[in-house]
């Protein structure tokens, strides 16, 4: 009989494996996450037992800082794109097709109509040094928010039932301020609002803690 | 697979003669997963992945109208204010009654701890009051009047509407105050000495 002759294994480890772990997982990452959109302001949300998810679309956010800024955002291009041109057109704002662009493409907005023109030409950093992130006004004699509302809610066009009004304000935020965004909203007869808050557990012993341990028959 | 065997001879060469010595296909991947785990890094970091809960807050209508307004009756009502500072003062009623305040103990003042705290006040009341049968002969629910002072902040507000979720109650509502209760909480504060 001939000698197998049994090839030299080296010790070079098959990374195949491994690779494609990564790679899958890199995907996953990939599809199921979005990036954090930017915010002009850090925000920390109080926490609340409630579980209902903020939804994807069709939202109209208002974030509230720790001074009371008031900011701005709506998802979905499109309606953005005819909301800027709807405030263009009915404010006289004069904005360029490039300051239209910047809103369209942009995150929050917080500034006085005023100031919108030059607001939306500037880089957010420059927005920052040149302190034109003052927030949309709400109070009762220069009540902007409502603009907001109003050219937010047209913006909608079809899904105008499934627009979910979020605030999304700071721990901090003073409660008169918070008073003014609920009044204004009550003004335009909005009635239902959501009010964005981080998840913690009920508390042991309490009526919701029991309902979870009954079997989790949420009447949320 | 990247790594294919390539060591033995294939089934190619069935004459003997010359053969020539065939390279290895084996591909070093190392590069590659340290890319690939770069990758991964930089998108667990940067993206959300969790997203934020949202707790549903439903206005009521303003009516100036007297008869649709809702009564609440006293005996099933508890106020709780919000001051400064996350000070919480409560008391049963509605303070409609002039007499009833006259009782010294009738303000009291709590906190939003867990235990002792204003949770602790609001199951008492709605035990007490869920023991009351109202006409029909059913069992009453407590009503909870939320008023926040100005000081207050919009984590305490959010903290209020998150005990009537912990604790179910049905029935509450957030009110302007008054101007009798900023009295009471700068007496309660003068008499603590809170500043």
């Amino acid at each position: 009989m001939p000698k197998v002759k049994m090839p030299r294994k080296s010790t070079a480890i098959d990374m195949t494996a491994m690779c494609d772990v990564a790679f899958l997982l890199l995907t996953f990452f990939m599809l199921a996450t979005k990036f954090k959109p930017d915010e002009p302001v850090t925000v920390v949300t109080p926490s609340s037992i409630n579980t209902t998810l903020l939804p994807d679309s069709d939202v109209l956010l208002f974030t509230v800082d720790k001074d009371g800024r008031v900011f701005f955002s709506m998802d979905g291009q499109p309606k953005r794109k005819k909301m800027i041109e709807d405030l263009n057109s009915q404010f006289k704002l004069g904005l360029s097709d490039k300051e239209m662009k910047s809103f369209v493409t942009g995150a929050s907005v917080g500034t006085p109509l005023k100031d919108l023109k030059n607001y939306l030409s500037l880089s957010e950093d420059e927005r920052k040094k040149q302190g034109l992130d003052k927030g949309i006004p709400t109070d009762s004699a220069n009540n902007e928010l409502k603009t907001w509302i109003e050219y937010g809610m047209a913006a909608q066009e079809g899904s105008i039932n499934k627009v979910k009004y979020c605030i999304k304000a700071d721990n901090a935020t003073p409660y008169p301020k918070i008073k003014e965004i609920l009044e204004t909203f009550k003004q335009k007869h909005i009635q239902k609002l959501n009010l964005v808050t981080n998840l913690k557990a009920a508390p042991q012993g309490t009526a919701a803690w029991q309902e979870e341990q009954a079997g989790g028959k949420k009447k949320e | 697979m990247a790594e294919m065997d390539t060591s033995s001879s294939g089934g190619g060469k069935k004459h003997g003669g010359t053969k020539s010595k065939k390279q290895s296909t084996r591909v070093d991947m190392t590069p590659m997963v340290d890319l690939g785990f770069l990758l991964i890094t930089f998108f667990m970091l940067t993206t959300t992945m969790s997203k934020p809960k949202t707790m549903d807050l439903i206005m009521p209508k303003d009516t100036k109208d007297e008869k649709e307004q809702n009564k609440v009756k006293e005996s099933t009502a508890l106020t709780i204010l919000l001051g400064k500072d996350n000070r919480v003062y409560y008391y049963e009623g509605l303070a409609q009654d002039p007499n009833a305040s006259a009782n010294p103990e009738f303000f009291k003042a709590s906190s939003f701890a867990n235990k002792g705290g204003i949770r602790d006040e609001i199951i008492k009341k709605r035990d007490e009051v869920s023991k009351m049968r109202n006409a029909k002969g059913e069992p009453e629910d407590v009503v909870v009047i939320i008023k926040a002072d100005d000081d207050a902040t919009y984590a305490n507000f959010v903290d209020i509407l998150d005990e009537m979720a912990i604790n179910r109650i049905q029935r509450y509502a957030t009110v302007d105050i008054s101007d009798q209760d900023k009295t009471w909480i700068k007496q309660t504060e003068a008499a603590n000495g809170v500043k």
